[in-house]
């Protein structure tokens, strides 16, 4: 591991006016110290934020505030979180461990990098990690990597469950730095990787997430499912976030859709939800409205599978919440 | 860098370089060798030890960040000469065959009886389950076992569990 300094900040303006090019946020380090390790994160300078007053989860009105530094395994067993938003305490309790989730944050988790092979083996090309240096996933080994909004510079997936829920949700990051403060919309925190992969976020340098607010949970039922190769502790090859709101008619009055593992960003199923809002909650109408989504994939040869499989998976949770 | 921590309830003040963790600070400089490297990536759980209270992966921590919080590592779970109710379960059920995932596998254990609320397993979110096998299975599957003692583990947990 590259040598670094160590600095424990007093509050979140004493990080920000700490940084300096070279510095990294430190939360429960689950991913960063991991990438440090293996050379992929070589930081000059750590910043460690996870002690900050940053902690509490507090309702705001009809509102939820989640402070960043708030551990995973808290956010999903807070009694506000598993009444009003299911869907995100579904999300954060499919990922990772109970060791992870107990040192992990809420802004952690968000920021975490992808995982990605060849951007994790620092004796491979790898666009994301050195840019201009190429992408061997689109020849090689791209089987859990994205169908969806990627470019030929990069077809990395962002990993993150609980991602997927808060894009779902309508989440707001709240973030200050050297700009001052400002209000990020989710799904916007993520972007897609175009040209400029190495950016995951389009956050400045310098921005520090202070918290995510959660609006009044969406109407109607809502589910967090996950596909993944084994039954617990692996990334999802594809997972869904869904809410689906039925009026007396049978017409959908409301719908949120987000897709986990199939791109760059939690990916918020907006053509689908415009098909399904106003027309009847059956699964024929699930099934035109997944297809159409998926029209836009541009799959590789060895993650195709993920067509039929996000298709099945939206079908069959929308299904599982019509009345 | 300085820092004071308290393992087991010992206090101990280091000198320690930042690219540190726990675990290489338990076992190369305390002499406190039951935390196990495993995979150092936290993905296999052999060094899982407690952090104020609370089940964590020494890998992954930093040293300097654990400054003065209280740890507790497997050597710390007996009272002298008295096995935790879990060690002795585990020798009951004979929860193990090479034994090198054990101290993360008990120390896990400890802090998971603990852990209140829902696991990915649990129908009803809105209440702290019965802890049936299966969410034994869930709750303790950050900790892999290569020899695949699964099953007598589940057992060992789930009678130091009644």
């Amino acid at each position: 591991m590259k040598r670094f300094e160590y600095a424990r900040a007093g509050s979140p303006s004493d990080a920000v006016r700490r940084f300096r090019p070279g510095t990294m946020y430190l939360g429960g380090g689950t991913n960063l110290v991991d990438l440090m390790r293996l050379g992929v994160a070589e930081p000059d300078l750590l910043v460690d934020v996870s002690r900050l007053p940053l902690d509490v989860i507090e309702p705001v009105g009809d509102r939820l505030r989640v402070g960043a530094a708030v551990r995973n395994t808290d956010l999903a067993a807070d009694p506000l979180v598993r009444t009003h938003y299911p869907m995100l305490a579904r999300a954060v309790l499919a990922g990772a461990s109970g060791q992870v989730r107990n040192m992990a944050t809420v802004a952690g988790n968000l920021l975490q990098r992808t995982r990605c092979a060849y951007f994790q083996d620092v004796s491979r090309p790898c666009n994301k990690r050195r840019p201009g240096s190429g992408c061997p996933a689109i020849e090689g080994d791209h089987g859990n990597l994205a169908v969806l909004g990627a470019s030929g510079a990069c077809v990395a997936t962002h990993p993150s469950d609980m991602a997927v829920a808060l894009a779902a949700l309508d989440a707001e990051v709240h973030v200050t730095g050297p700009g001052g403060d400002r209000i990020i919309p989710m799904p916007g925190l993520h972007r897609l990787p175009g040209e400029e992969p190495e950016r995951d976020t389009v956050l400045e340098p310098g921005d520090l997430i202070t918290a995510v607010e959660l609006p009044a949970s969406p109407p109607g039922a809502s589910a967090y499912r996950k596909v993944r190769e084994r039954a617990s502790f692996a990334f999802a090859l594809v997972s869904i976030a869904a809410s689906l709101d039925v009026g007396s008619d049978g017409v959908v009055s409301d719908c949120r859709i987000a897709l986990g593992s199939v791109a760059h960003v939690p990916w918020r199923a907006e053509r689908a939800e415009r098909l399904l809002i106003g027309g009847p909650a059956t699964g024929a109408a699930f099934l035109e409205a997944a297809e159409a989504e998926l029209d836009q994939a541009r799959p590789l040869p060895r993650n195709a599978y993920k067509l039929p499989l996000a298709r099945n998976l939206i079908v069959a949770t929308l299904e599982e919440l019509a009345p | 860098m300085d820092i004071t921590l308290k393992v087991n309830g010992t206090p101990h003040a280091v000198d320690v370089d930042p690219r540190m963790s726990l675990l290489d600070l338990l076992r190369e400089r305390l002499g406190l060798i039951g935390a196990k490297k495993g995979c150092d990536h936290g993905q296999c759980g052999a060094c899982t030890v407690l952090i104020d209270g609370r089940r964590a992966n020494a890998c992954l921590a930093l040293a300097v960040a654990v400054d003065g919080s209280e740890v507790t590592t497997v050597e710390g779970l007996a009272e002298g000469d008295d096995l935790h109710p879990l060690q002795a379960a585990f020798i009951e059920h004979d929860a193990f065959q090479c034994g090198y995932c054990t101290p993360g596998q008990l120390c896990s254990a400890v802090a998971m009886l603990g852990e209140p609320g829902p696991s990915a397993v649990t129908g009803d979110l809105a209440l702290d389950p019965e802890l049936t096998p299966e969410e034994i299975r869930e709750r303790m599957s950050g900790n892999l076992c290569r020899c695949g003692a699964y099953v007598n583990i589940v057992k060992a947990i789930a009678e130091a569990a009644l």
